[in-house]
């Protein structure tokens, strides 16, 4: 499992970031501890087109011991939203079974992204598959969480030059934890929602306002791939 | 001994607070023991109160609408309406809640309301997946409530009232003066119609997780989830005193409560590990056919 994200991938559709709005993410991202210093700065973004009706609002956590407890109640219930993208959806299929038995951490299924807490990116993402993981994502409630599963969700693993799929998906959605491997093995999935437990009791898992605050940057960055959004508007 | 209206709304509360606890740790052990026959380990048991608190902190929701609003509203309503009415432990003050010469007939009714209530605001949603549950919900409940109404009636024939307590009076006095046994199939066919009410195997069509993802309430979320969840666990804890109260001879104390809800509560575990799922046209013939014949036959018990 790593949180890394390596220098040689960061190929993708970046659009060249202006010096102040780079530095200011650089210092969000690395407060929070995800990326290295080389995270790609704020692409352009002139197009007024969000894709939805409304920008989603910064929801500011309360303070000290109450938000502790709150935090503590999130990460024992994570309740996933399984989207079969790639191979990672066979891998957790067994993560329910008796074998493995996830429900042991508080982690249960949830069909339906308005209740979920957990985002599960289960392998390499089509530009097709992407509009849904978008707006699957924006649905879902904040304090929401992503986990991404395997190489291709890192820097596209074997689609790495794929003309139809897209490499980094933290370019697209904010992205807590990363499982690597091809596929990670249901081991190293129960182990990554260990991890991220661990993110939010400590506070960390405030990636939904990350993904507020820098929104222009991420619609930039999903334009640039999805050229016809060509679904009904919904609000969030 | 005549209580103060005060006194007797606090009584209330406390009950449905012991009820809304015991609903949930209850919910959570047969949870547990479903996994056992899985080969799990299963949830923690206090995993249900962090879903609840998880559900009530998140920090955003939306909404389709007042009827959206108003759906988790009736649903808690008719939860917490029928446990109300409902007499917790028989002969005691506290316990006593708001029981009256007629409640059985007030229960039968506040049983679908939340139901109604839910089916409204879960149309709103919008939502096809709600549609379709909700529409298996209202059949299956239709077909369900014949043979439950008349294991009721004859309840009420054969001990000529239409009071929970009294019914409750008229068991006492060893196992064998409980509705089980002097009327055996007004008991069947009511626990069938119990199976359907809980929505578990066979008849969890409802909220059939893998084929319409959570059924009626797809669309509910944060807060609004938070308050189904309280709901199912008054709602499970009210239906099973119910039953507990019709059939099995009531309870004279917590503990002896708590064990004859347990089992009741089995009774559904047992047949929902073991069977596969009907599907709705299935589940309503088989309704409106085997425990309504059996109730028929309770009444014609009643009626000898």
């Amino acid at each position: 499992m790593s949180t890394d994200i390596n220098k040689e991938d960061t190929q993708t559709q970046g659009g060249q970031p202006s010096g102040d709005q780079q530095e200011s993410i650089r210092q969000v991202v690395e407060a929070m501890g995800v990326g290295p210093a080389d995270y790609p700065g704020p692409a352009d973004a002139s197009d007024p087109q969000l894709f939805c009706e409304a920008r989603p609002k910064v929801e500011k956590p309360f303070r000290g011991v109450f938000e502790k407890f709150l935090n503590w109640a999130r990460a024992n219930s994570l309740w996933v939203l399984g989207f079969g993208t790639g191979c990672g959806a066979i891998e957790l299929r067994p993560l329910m079974t008796s074998r493995f038995d996830a429900s042991r951490f508080g982690v249960a299924g949830r069909a339906t992204p308005r209740q979920s807490s957990v985002f599960i990116i289960g392998g390499y993402a089509s530009v097709k598959t992407l509009k849904r993981i978008v707006r699957s994502y924006e649905q879902m409630q904040n304090p929401k969480f992503v986990i991404a599963l395997g190489s291709c969700t890192i820097n596209g693993g074997m689609y790495w030059d794929s003309y139809n799929t897209i490499n980094r998906i933290d370019q697209y959605i904010p992205v807590d934890v990363y499982i690597t491997g091809c596929m990670p093995r249901p081991e190293a999935i129960l182990a990554g929602f260990v991890k991220l437990q661990e993110l939010i009791k400590s506070g960390r898992g405030e990636k939904a306002n990350e993904y507020s605050e820098h929104f222009d940057w991420y619609k930039a960055n999903q334009k640039k791939v999805i050229k016809d959004w060509d679904m009904p508007d919904y609000n969030w | 001994m005549e209580t103060s209206l005060v006194l007797k709304i606090a009584y209330a509360a406390l009950s449905l607070f012991i009820a809304f606890n015991y609903g949930i740790l209850l919910g959570a052990t047969m949870y547990r023991i479903r996994a056992r026959v899985q080969g799990r380990l299963g949830i923690r048991l206090f995993q249900p109160y962090l879903d609840i608190i998880k559900n009530n902190a998140k920090r955003t929701s939306i909404s389709h609408g007042i009827m959206f609003y108003l759906g988790p509203i009736f649903r808690i309503t008719g939860g917490v309406g029928t446990f109300l009415f409902i007499p917790m432990i028989y002969g005691s003050v506290v316990f006593s809640n708001f029981s009256f010469a007629g409640d059985v007939l007030l229960v039968l009714y506040f049983i679908f309301f939340g139901q109604l209530g839910m089916a409204l605001g879960a149309g709103e949603g919008g939502h096809p997946y709600s549609a379709i549950g909700v529409s298996r919900g209202l059949a299956q409940m239709t077909a369900f409530e014949v043979p439950f109404t008349l294991a009721i009636i004859a309840l009420a024939v054969q001990y000529n009232t239409l009071s929970i307590t009294e019914i409750i009076a008229a068991q006492q006095g060893g196992i064998l003066s409980w509705s089980l046994f002097t009327n055996p199939a007004a008991t069947v066919a009511a626990l069938i119609a119990f199976l359907g009410m809980n929505m578990g195997n066979p008849f969890s069509v409802v909220t059939a997780p893998q084929e319409i993802p959570i059924g009626p309430p797809v669309e509910y979320h944060s807060n609004y989830l938070g308050l189904l969840q309280t709901n199912r666990s008054i709602f499970t804890a009210a239906k099973l005193i119910l039953f507990m109260n019709l059939f099995f001879g009531g309870a004279t104390n917590l503990l002896v409560m708590i064990i004859k809800t347990f089992f009741i509560y089995m009774i559904t575990v047992i047949i929902g590990v073991a069977f596969p799922r009907f599907r709705v046209e299935q589940s309503i013939r088989f309704f409106l056919v085997v425990p309504t014949l059996i109730g028929l036959v309770g009444l014609v018990i009643a009626l000898w």
